[in-house]
């Protein structure tokens, strides 16, 4: 399939063609980026819906109901699955597939039409996603999916990279996980914008939304404390985050109680993903929080493009400029205004 | 840099013997390809599109129900329904296969057929002789 024949697939529902433009994004192949620049215009109207939390509290079989409860609501799905690939082979075993539907074929998920399943390998990366999750859920975008779950690596307590793809969090935990101490670590328990505890008929699971509930109430205040300082604008500036925490004011995290593999909880856990999307629109978060992703993606790019030029250009001796900072010749800071005066000089 | 080779390892019909296709699934995570497992009593439409969405470039059927001639050509034929083309596949059976249908599966399309005893570099090596000469990684390297 050429680039034409994938992106007039993907913008007229065929699957395969989807399939094939998220192997050649995934594998960085030159077609992958002409595809993603072709549908970029036609993206940004799904709902992208993140599903973190600890391996084996039962993120896959929540995005499975989850699934199944969002086509009841006429709605279509997209789904991402993410798992670890190994540090040694480079290997992977993708094992999120298997829990839709679990044993119960009657729901027929896997060849509904307005389900798309794709298993990705995290390949050696931190941060609970795969370099190209955020590309495979644009190519999933443009073919016109109402909702996109993200489902992560099982992650640990930083691996918070959700955030960057998600509209809305959901973290996931089952009871007895910890103290409130835990609770109220920083990192992955911050991030949620709901917070499902699952297997929550197992004993426990009363305390454990009492914590996530007490911590929730701190976070709200601090919130409050936090945008009244200017320190909070620096602090912004340099790490992109923390105003993202901050634009929550005004949306309290649900904590809803959920027994997965019997369906107990989900229909409450859409209606607050529901519940939740109406809110971003309505405050104008979801347009400034994505502005802000855009910002950071974009930046990102443009480091990756001129170092990509500065490994290939006959311009610019890049190995020699170091060479010259090592002798003590230069200094860093010249050395790196020669180099963008070279780039201007030669409009890359 | 050389494409991960993605693998569907499944179970199809009313099978419940899926030691041998997890033991498989782990060495061929081992062996550094991604495996997909599909978990069991999967139907040949519910594989076929899962080789569909997935975009594998190998897809195991494992089967100890006796059922190989009647399941594996539905999956190979609604690959085909679904829009993909198993000539791009490279198409492994395993499990409790009589030797004189060997010729009858490789006829409609399986490459290689692996029965209990089968050493796992056997399928590994398999596998990475075999996936460059399809179809589908010619294509690539004319496109890219």
């Amino acid at each position: 399939m050429d680039v034409d024949e994938i992106v007039e697939g993907i913008l007229s529902g065929n699957k395969r063609a989807l399939a094939r433009a998220i192997t050649y994004v995934e594998n960085d192949y030159p077609d992958g980026k002409l595809i993603l620049k072709k549908i970029f215009r036609k993206t940004g109207r799904a709902h992208v819906i993140g599903i973190t939390g600890f391996p084996g509290v039962g993120k896959s079989t929540v995005v499975s109901k989850l699934t199944n409860e969002f086509r009841n609501r006429g709605k279509t799905v997209g789904i991402v699955a993410i798992d670890p690939g190994s540090p040694f082979t480079g290997g992977a075993l993708l094992g999120d597939r298997l829990r839709m539907d679990g044993l119960d074929s009657s729901k027929k998920l896997w060849i509904d039409p307005g389900v798309f399943f794709r298993s990705m390998s995290s390949r050696g990366r931190a941060g609970g996603l795969a370099a190209k999750t955020g590309d495979a859920v644009r190519l999933m975008d443009a073919f016109g999916f109402d909702v996109i779950l993200v489902e992560t690596v099982g992650a640990g307590q930083s691996e918070v990279d959700i955030i960057e793809v998600a509209d809305t969090s959901i973290v996931v935990l089952m009871p007895e996980m910890g103290d409130d101490i835990q609770i109220n670590k920083a990192g992955i328990l911050e991030i949620g914008d709901i917070y499902v505890i699952n297997k929550a008929d197992l004993g426990g699971a009363d305390k454990t939304e009492r914590w996530i509930k007490a911590m929730l109430m701190m976070d709200q205040e601090a919130v409050e404390i936090l945008t009244k300082t200017t320190h909070a604008q620096e602090y912004e500036v340099q790490t992109g985050q923390i105003f993202d925490k901050m634009s929550r004011a005004g949306w309290i995290p649900p904590v809803i109680k959920t027994v997965a593999e019997r369906g107990d909880g989900i229909q409450e856990l859409a209606d607050a993903i529901e519940k939740h999307f109406i809110y971003l629109k309505e405050s104008g978060n979801l347009i400034e929080t994505r502005k802000r992703r855009l910002s950071r993606e974009m930046i990102e790019l443009l480091i990756g493009e001129i170092k990509a030029y500065l490994m290939k250009s006959d311009k610019i001796d890049f190995n020699k400029m170091v060479e010259r900072v090592s002798r003590n010749e230069i200094d860093p800071h010249t050395a790196v205004e020669e180099i963008i005066r070279v780039l201007i000089n030669n409009n890359i | 840099m050389e494409r991960k080779i993605r693998v569907l390892v499944s179970k199809v019909g009313l099978d419940g013997h899926d030691r041998g296709a997890k033991v498989v699934a782990r060495f061929l995570r081992d062996a550094g390809f991604e495996v997909i497992y599909t978990g069991l009593h999967r139907t040949p439409q519910e594989v076929a599109m899962a080789a569909v969405q997935e975009d594998v470039d190998v897809i195991g059927i494992s089967l100890h129900s006796g059922a190989h001639m009647a399941l594996v050509p539905k999956v190979l034929n609604y690959i085909k329904e679904y829009g993909g083309d198993p000539d791009e596949l490279v198409v492994l059976v395993g499990g409790i296969v009589p030797e004189d249908e060997f010729d009858d599966l490789k006829a409609i399309g399986v490459d290689g057929i692996f029965i209990p005893g089968t050493p796992i570099s056997k399928i590994v090596d398999f596998i990475k002789e075999i996936a460059p000469k399809k179809k589908r990684s010619k294509m690539e390297k004319m496109e890219n």
